[in-house]
């Protein structure tokens, strides 16, 4: 193994990053989309990671993301008859985003997708000054 | 080998080094995880492993198992968690960021000692 393999884990790790950035953005967006049944309510989504080729001897270890699960946290209902989506209760039924829970998300994944940044470009420069060795 | 008459320990320690890197990124990569769990190079160990070998051990009888290759990254130990996490990843951002940062720093003082013994024998093949 070498320091290349660096740029292989690191990368990945920055794209599954950038992934939950993405569900972050697109469940902040929708926090306050509504619909007229429980069914089609927006529903907060995130990432699964998972490690890939971790085996017992395995030096350089990636991510991948494995899918996108919805929250069955339940839509909160609202009584709101005026709204052109309320069904015949008068209901209409929100996203299950926890905005609060979105922005500690957002936060986290910010952290590690500078960490994993920061990585590569220590990888860089010890690559770099591998190769000027006896120069 | 001849190599090793050059370099010393030099050449052993990078590329331990760089093997050590490639570990701690993989543990800073599965930050977020689920169920990772967090790695790493024994290295004094290893280094020590190797400096036996140096010095020949001797194997008196042809039941003693002959010493690991050098250069062999060995098994990877666990890392103990200093606090445990409920979805079961035992990455501690901060301690690996630390161990990255100090490996890296590791890493370059062995290019130097490997520079300056490339620099001495080119100077000694000049003459000058």
């Amino acid at each position: 193994m070498s320091l290349l393999h660096i740029f292989d884990v690191a990368g990945s790790a920055v794209s599954a990053q950038s992934l939950r950035l993405n569900t972050t953005a697109s469940n902040l967006a929708n926090a306050d989309s509504v619909a007229g049944d429980a069914e089609s309510a927006y529903r907060a989504r995130h990432p699964v990671f998972q490690a890939i080729g971790q085996t017992r001897d395995a030096a350089a270890v990636g991510v991948r993301t494995l899918g996108i699960v919805e929250s069955d946290a339940p839509a909160p209902v609202r009584h709101d008859p005026d709204h052109p989506l309320a069904n015949e209760q008068g209901q209409v039924f929100g996203a299950n985003v926890s905005p609060v829970a979105e922005l500690t998300d957002m936060i986290s994944a910010q952290r590690s997708y500078q960490t994993n940044i920061e990585v590569l470009n220590t990888a860089k420069t010890l690559m770099l000054r591998t190769l000027s060795v006896g120069e | 080998m001849e190599n090793d008459k050059l370099f010393g320990i030099h050449a052993f320690a990078a590329r331990l080094r760089a093997d050590r890197a490639g570990v701690l990124a993989s543990n800073l990569a599965n930050a977020d995880t689920p169920d990772y769990k967090a790695r790493d190079i024994d290295f004094s160990g290893l280094m020590e492993q190797v400096r036996g070998e140096r010095l020949g051990l001797a194997k008196t009888a042809t039941a003693h198992l002959p010493v690991a290759a050098s250069g062999d990254t060995g098994e990877l130990a666990y890392r103990v968690p200093l606090q445990p996490s409920l979805d079961g990843n035992t990455v501690d951002a901060h301690v690996e960021h630390a161990e990255f940062a100090e490996n890296a720093f590791h890493y370059q003082s062995t290019l130097s000692f490997l520079d300056s013994r490339i620099k001495g024998l080119i100077k000694a093949l000049r003459g000058e």
